[in-house]
């Protein structure tokens, strides 16, 4: 494994948009190795479709994405299948194969991808569940888990091969507070204890605050404001403030996009 | 409105070519899937096979005692009710056999392969089997491709023996034809060319039918409404490629 730079994903120049509406337009951002990132941005700035472009689900249309070095838009299908082992995604709803059980779902890439013995195997995944507290939940089905059982069985999953880079897809939307603390408690956890780079997509501004090292906030397609929690909130600029604050109108507009709203009630933007 | 129908056709072109790459995709992996994933296949022989045997058993019984009926009724004005055997027989096992069997198998098997592949994608566990670095094609779709198709002619085979024992069962049981003349007319007039003309729709069908449903399944806009509409798609578009793949298949065997 390389040591290259201190960041583990630098983002460069990238663009994309979707059915015609821009999603990110020149976006610039440096995940640092070993440490918890976040991206937060209001409701529909892309932020899902990041993660997907970083993990190359999706293709930039311009502007490249380098993790560790490697500028992933050139590999190989082969390669691609080979680099998405060193990471572990935790998606929104957990993503749990519902015809397996906890044991066989957190199980399965090891099965999939390695030729140990099956003592090894139960091994490794009761330690990964005893790690999210859910050791006595091995034999249930995804549909007998609560929400917040389920993500911690999916978080279980996404560390079974020891990934490098763990990324979260909004993991605090949801939940009750008491899991909510859980799943606080076990980013910073495994972050700290396994030496992974950790990113997190969410909006759940306080959450965020409690775990992250550095925050980017996008907005209109390009990052708006980065810094730690402490900076984000002192910062004078309005949108910052208007994020950090839960402020219903600013300069993202509460109103979305319409014709004037007298002349439509009046019914003259009929004629 | 030439507009519109120039992105129509181009967007059924498209479609249809994405279509046929994804075929392609798919036979491609499929001798490894076969071989490395043998347990997978062997479960989806039994979900899309297994268990669509009782509605083909239940069906093909009722099909044959309908031919036994219709034509025991029509060779009896020429007094010929003995070759009710070899009348059922031809029209089981070069026809009705293969596409009925077809049309249900999508409507059971066709379906819930659909819906369930199209849910799996909307509730994104296609997207973390590749983010697992699992290709889904290989661990979901191949699989339940291959048990669709292998399932196929088996069903069929099962189909035509159960029609032709429901014909016997009116033929010669119900209505008095005799046992002796109802197996030996069918047994001269039957050619091996009959029975091949049977197997080669039953495996083309079978491919069809399961393609059809892979593809709609994996391609299913992930909603509610879009799993829904793939199910439905799937149906409709099996039927459609059935009646008109039989009528292919007879004019080149003729």
């Amino acid at each position: 494994m390389s040591e290259g730079s201190e960041n583990i994903i630098e983002v460069r120049d990238l663009w994309y948009s979707r059915a015609q509406r821009p999603i990110f337009t020149g976006l610039n951002i440096d995940i640092p190795r070993g440490k918890i990132t976040s991206v937060m941005g209001p409701s529909g700035t892309g932020k899902t479709t990041l993660l997907r472009l970083i993990t190359r689900q999706i293709r930039p249309h311009r502007g490249t994405i380098l993790v560790d070095g490697i500028d992933i838009a050139a590999l190989s299908m082969k390669q691609l299948y080979n680099f998405r082992r060193r990471f572990g995604v935790l998606f929104q709803n957990g993503a749990l194969l519902t015809d397996y059980s906890v044991f066989e779902n957190v199980a399965f890439p090891l099965y999939e991808h390695t030729r140990l013995p099956n003592r090894l195997i139960r091994h490794i995944v009761l330690t990964k569940l005893h790690a999210v507290g859910l050791r006595g939940a091995a034999d249930m089905m995804p549909a007998e888990l609560s929400g917040g059982m389920a993500r911690r069985v999916a978080l279980a999953r996404a560390i079974v091969m020891d990934p490098e880079i763990l990324i979260y897809d909004e993991p605090f939307v949801g939940l009750d507070p008491i899991s909510m603390g859980v799943i606080v408690r076990l980013v910073r956890k495994m972050n700290d204890a396994l030496g992974i780079s950790s990113v997190l997509v969410s909006h759940d501004v306080q959450e965020i605050a409690t775990v992250t090292d550095q925050s980017f906030l996008i907005s209109d397609g390009k990052v708006a404001a980065s810094g730690s929690p402490d900076e984000l909130s002192k910062t004078s600029s309005e949108l910052v403030r208007q994020f950090m604050h839960g402020m219903a109108d600013g300069p993202v507009a509460f109103h979305f996009a319409a014709p004037d709203y007298t002349e439509q009630l009046l019914g003259r933007d009929i004629d | 409105m030439f507009r519109d129908a120039y992105y129509t056709i181009v967007e059924f072109l498209r479609t249809f070519g994405a279509f046929q790459l994804f075929f392609m995709r798919v036979l491609s992996i499929s001798p490894s899937v076969l071989v490395l994933r043998f347990p997978l296949v062997v479960k989806q022989v039994y979900n899309a096979g297994a268990l669509s045997l009782v509605l083909i058993m239940i069906c093909g019984l009722f099909v044959g005692a309908v031919l036994g009926l219709q034509g025991y009724t029509n060779l009896a004005k020429f007094n010929a009710e003995s070759a009710v055997g070899t009348f059922a027989a031809f029209s089981l096992i070069k026809e009705l056999g293969p596409v009925i069997t077809a049309l249900l198998f999508a409507g059971r098997a066709g379906t819930a392969l659909a819906s369930e592949i199209g849910l799996m994608k909307a509730t994104d566990q296609l997207a973390a089997m590749a983010m697992m670095a699992t290709d889904p094609l290989r661990r979901v779709i191949v699989p339940r491709f291959l048990g669709g198709a292998i399932s196929m002619p088996l069903l069929v085979a099962i189909f035509s023996v159960i029609g032709l024992y429901g014909a016997h069962v009116v033929g010669v049981v119900l209505l008095g034809v005799d046992t002796g003349a109802f197996w030996q007319q069918l047994q001269t007039a039957l050619d091996p060319s009959d029975v091949h003309e049977g197997i080669i729709k039953s495996v083309v069908f079978g491919v069809v039918v399961s393609i059809v449903a892979v593809w709609e399944g994996f391609n299913a806009i992930p909603t509610a409404e879009g799993v829904g509409r793939a199910t439905t798609r799937t149906v409709v578009i099996s039927a459609i490629a059935i009646l008109m793949i039989d009528f292919m298949i007879t004019a080149l065997m003729m």
